[in-house]
């Protein structure tokens, strides 16, 4: 029975994670999927969204710290605010620079704002505390609802201790629920935008940039939305993402779990579908986490190991463009035919 | 025959432009095929050299069916093609165009070269030059040479005398005989409706991706119909 | 980059092995093993490019130019992790020897004679690139068919032939990039493709996508000026140097100093 609930607490905790990944395929979706935008720095928008919630909700510097910044204590959904808006800002003024131009500068702006940041974050130590990170990052209604578990165990001291084992993990369950709604609403909003006569300028800018020219939309106008707006969502996965792990710092947001991941979740779920999005994102985190087992049975040191995976999920990759490209689950059948009228 | 288009059917994507169109080419003929704008006459060139695949209909040349093959294996048969815009390489110098028309040519082709600007004595002059810095009409005969570069039995002009001066058009129009003379079939589409048809021996009015009329350019001319709806009264 | 770099690194040590003399050419801190494993390193590159481009580059070049930018970033993290797989993420050593810099008499600077071989071979391979792409079929077609990729095919150019041949030109070039950086600084890394990244494409756009001529150029000018810049910033910002200037440029003059398309 314990390890049962052990499994079940692992299941919670891989499912938060792989939650976070899903609303950031669903901010590439919309980039990417409806409107054909290529960004290679996502890493960028989601730091930037994970160190102002931080700096704006977490504790003030401590004294062996670098930090000499942030930490106002505000609420939690103040932080969320403030990753939205931020990582909002930066992407509108890349995309400000790039989006009239040729589609293999937004990839160059976006790779590059990435790596600027992630210099930033390791170098600036007033702001980021470089290496030792910034700590002790509040999550929402912690304290509140530990307390209750506590009091809760003890008035109730005689339960077997596979149930407290049980019973501790509640917070878990607690974030879980709030990654699941806000995913929910994600793809509820999503959903119904692409439905609407503005997604479908999106996919036929996508399509056919000319098409949509000449029918008079403002092709650049659009296309900044849903950069802009895409950024966003991954500047809200940022901030759940730190609230979290309670501690961040500029080795969470390099380009292989920031950027290349996330790509592969979203070409193998189905790019232009919010449910493959979601889906890509499970199931490419579960093969992810599933190899680091891995690690314990193949004779080789942890380092190897990681790049082994790094090799299988890129061949993956690779793979899925050669034999499905349109993903595991395609794109949507009733929004297609929209698309043709 | 040399050349032949049997019931053609093609199009974009799914969209059927030419819906059924035929014609001929003899052995160093000229033939011009006029017809208003989107008549499907460009698309009936690509066509033609391979570059859209037909859904319906056969291409005969010189007696063997080249239907759907791909555009470089259609060119070393011996039809070539200058493509109505973008029809030069414009950071390519004069000779290197016509080095790139001759690519597939294991052989010397200096004498070839010779000719052609034999043909076009102005280019010879500028041989050096990126085609970029040359004039309308200068590329026009870049163009052109490039396409004569393999000798060609036919070869193919989409609107050679686009947004040329009267003069200019008058020229190329003198040169495209001089080619058709040396014993080169040309199957042109012209805007320059009239004067087409007075210098070919054949010409096909398209509409809507289907034959209208086909006779001798003269008779063309003649045509009331065609006169009133084509050639602007 | 980097595999160029590491294949060099094996061809080394393969050469070494195989007791090809090392004793070091001159005041140059190597040997023949070195020239050798150069060239045996561009060309296996150069092969390995070959390859990625027949199995995965040929197949998705139809699908559209987006898919291929994704299959590429999938290449590139596929390349780093097979020699981070081998290796490790630790610095490998291509000799350990320090060397001193002379003075050289009459500009009075000072420099290293391994840095006088990297200016040379760095000349003699932009003399190389500008011989093909001038003189030779290949090199013109090449031009041709960035010019006008559709009038290239109609000309009867085999397009496919010819991209394959970019790439392995270009991979060969990264790999004479990625050993010259090995030299200079006596190590490789796995990531110091990655690190790079960011000022190669500023040279690119200061020189106009497109134009090798300007890419050369574009390459001294980010080269300088990230140097000049840690004059005043700190040394960690070089490479946002690069992104500053490529931002500059798409505000200004999106085509590039010598843009003319
Ligand atoms: N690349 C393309 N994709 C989709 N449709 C196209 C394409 N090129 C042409 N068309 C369509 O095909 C039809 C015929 O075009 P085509 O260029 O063959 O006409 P044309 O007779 O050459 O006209 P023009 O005199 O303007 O050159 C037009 O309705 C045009 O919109
Ligand atoms: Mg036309």
């Amino acid at each position: 029975m314990d390890t049962l609930v052990g499994i079940l607490n692992y299941l919670v905790f891989f499912a938060i994670t792989a939650g976070i990944y899903a609303v950031l395929c669903l901010g590439l979706n919309i980039q990417f999927g409806y409107t054909g935008l290529f960004n290679i720095g996502i890493a960028g928008f989601y730091a930037v969204g994970a160190y102002t919630s931080a700096l704006l909700s977490g504790p003030p510097p401590g004294p062996l710290d670098w930090r000499t910044v942030g930490g106002f204590q505000l609420p939690w959904v103040v932080g969320l605010l403030g990753a939205i808006i931020a990582s909002g800002i930066i992407a509108f003024f890349i995309g400000l620079l790039t989006l009239r131009l040729k589609e293999d500068y937004l990839a160059i702006a976006t790779i590059g704002i990435a790596e600027v940041i992630r210099l930033i974050l390791k170098n600036e130590g007033w702001l980021s505390n470089t290496v030792w990170g910034i700590k002790h990052i509040p999550s929402p209604l912690h304290q509140p609802i530990e307390a209750g578990v506590s009091s809760f165990l003890k008035g109730h001291p005689q339960l077997s201790p596979w149930l407290i084992h049980f019973i501790s993990n509640a917070y878990n369950w607690f974030y879980l629920a709030l990654v699941l709604v806000i995913l929910g609403l994600l793809y509820w909003v999503s959903e119904r935008s692409i439905r609407s006569p503005w997604g479908r300028v999106l996919r036929t800018i996508r399509e056919d940039e000319a098409i949509a020219a000449v029918s008079g939309k403002n092709v650049f106008s659009f296309k900044l939305q849903s950069f802009v707006l895409g950024a966003m969502v991954m500047g809200m996965a940022g901030s759940l993402y730190a609230h979290y792990a309670k501690f961040i710092d500029a080795s969470s947001f390099e380009p292989l779990y920031g950027t290349f991941l996330i790509w592969v979740m979203l070409i193998a779920g189905g790019s232009g579908n919010s449910k493959g999005a979601i889906l890509g994102a499970f199931l490419i985190w579960g093969i992810w986490a599933g190899t680091d087992f891995l690690t314990g049975y193949l004779a080789l040191s942890a380092t190897r190991v990681a790049s082994l995976r790094v090799i299988a999920i890129a061949i993956l990759l690779e793979l899925v463009l050669l034999l499905r490209p349109q993903g595991l689950l395609g794109e949507e059948k009733a929004v297609s035919k929209m698309m043709g009228k | 025959m040399i050349l032949e288009a049997r019931n053609i059917k093609a199009g974009y994507g799914g969209v059927e432009i030419l819906h059924g169109i035929s014609m001929g080419v003899d052995k160093a003929e000229i033939i011009s095929i006029i017809g208003p704008n989107g008549a499907g006459k460009s698309t009936l060139m690509k066509t033609i050299l391979g570059l859209l695949k037909p859904t319906h209909g056969k291409i005969i040349f010189d007696g063997h069916d080249i239907t759907g093959l791909d555009p470089d294996k259609i060119v070393r048969r011996g039809i070539c093609y200058v493509p109505q815009t973008d029809n030069v390489f414009p950071s390519l110098t004069v000779e290197e165009n016509l080095e790139m028309g001759a690519f597939i040519r294991k052989d010397d082709f200096r004498g070839r070269m010779k000719e052609i600007y034999g043909i076009f004595p102005d280019l010879k002059e500028a041989k050096r030059f990126r085609v970029r810095k040359l004039s309308g009409g200068q590329r026009q005969m870049v163009a052109m040479a490039r396409a004569l570069m393999l000798d060609p039995q036919v070869l193919l002009l989409d609107e050679p005398s686009m947004s040329l001066s009267p003069r200019l058009v008058k020229l190329i129009f003198e040169k495209i005989v001089e080619i058709n003379k040396s014993g080169v079939g040309i199957l042109m589409v012209e805007q320059n409706a009239r004067e087409a048809l007075k210098l070919c021996h054949r010409g096909y009015v398209l509409a809507m991706g289907r034959n209208k009329f086909e006779d001798t350019g003269q008779a063309l001319l003649n045509n009331e119909k065609v006169g009133k709806l084509y050639l602007g009264g | 980059m980097s595999l160029g770099a590491f294949l060099a690194l094996i061809s080394l040590t393969l050469l070494r092995g195989l007791g090809i003399p090392g004793t070091p050419f001159g005041p140059l801190s190597f040997g023949l093993p070195m020239i050798l494993a150069f060239f045996i390193a561009l060309l296996l590159t150069g092969l390995a490019a070959i390859i990625i481009d027949r199995i995965l580059y040929l197949r998705l070049r139809r699908t559209g130019p987006i898919v291929l930018l994704v299959a590429s970033i999938g290449v590139s993290f596929f390349l780093r992790n097979i020699i981070q797989f081998i290796w490790g993420p630790q610095p490998q050593y291509y000799f350990k020897a320090i060397q001193i810099a002379r003075k050289i008499p009459l500009l009075g600077i000072r420099i290293k004679p391994d840095e006088v071989f990297i200016i040379i071979v760095a000349a003699l391979l932009v003399i190389g690139l500008h011989f093909f792409l001038q003189k030779t079929k290949t090199g013109k077609a090449m031009r041709a068919a960035s010019d006008n990729m559709e009038l290239a095919r109609v000309s009867g150019i085999d397009t496919e032939k010819v991209i394959m041949w970019t790439w392995a030109i270009g991979a060969s070039l990264a790999a004479a990039g990625g050993i010259l950086a090995g030299i200079e600084d006596k190590f490789i890394t796995p990531d110091m493709g990655w690190q790079m990244l960011l000022p190669i494409f500023a040279a690119v756009i200061l020189g106009g996508i497109g134009n090798p001529y300007g890419a050369m150029a574009g390459g001294m000018i980010i080269g300088l000026s990230g140097e000049i810049s840690t004059a005043f910033i700190s040394t960690a910002y070089k490479p946002a140097v690069a992104f500053v200037i490529i931002v500059i440029m798409l505000l200004i003059k999106p085509r590039g100093l010598f843009g003319t398309r």
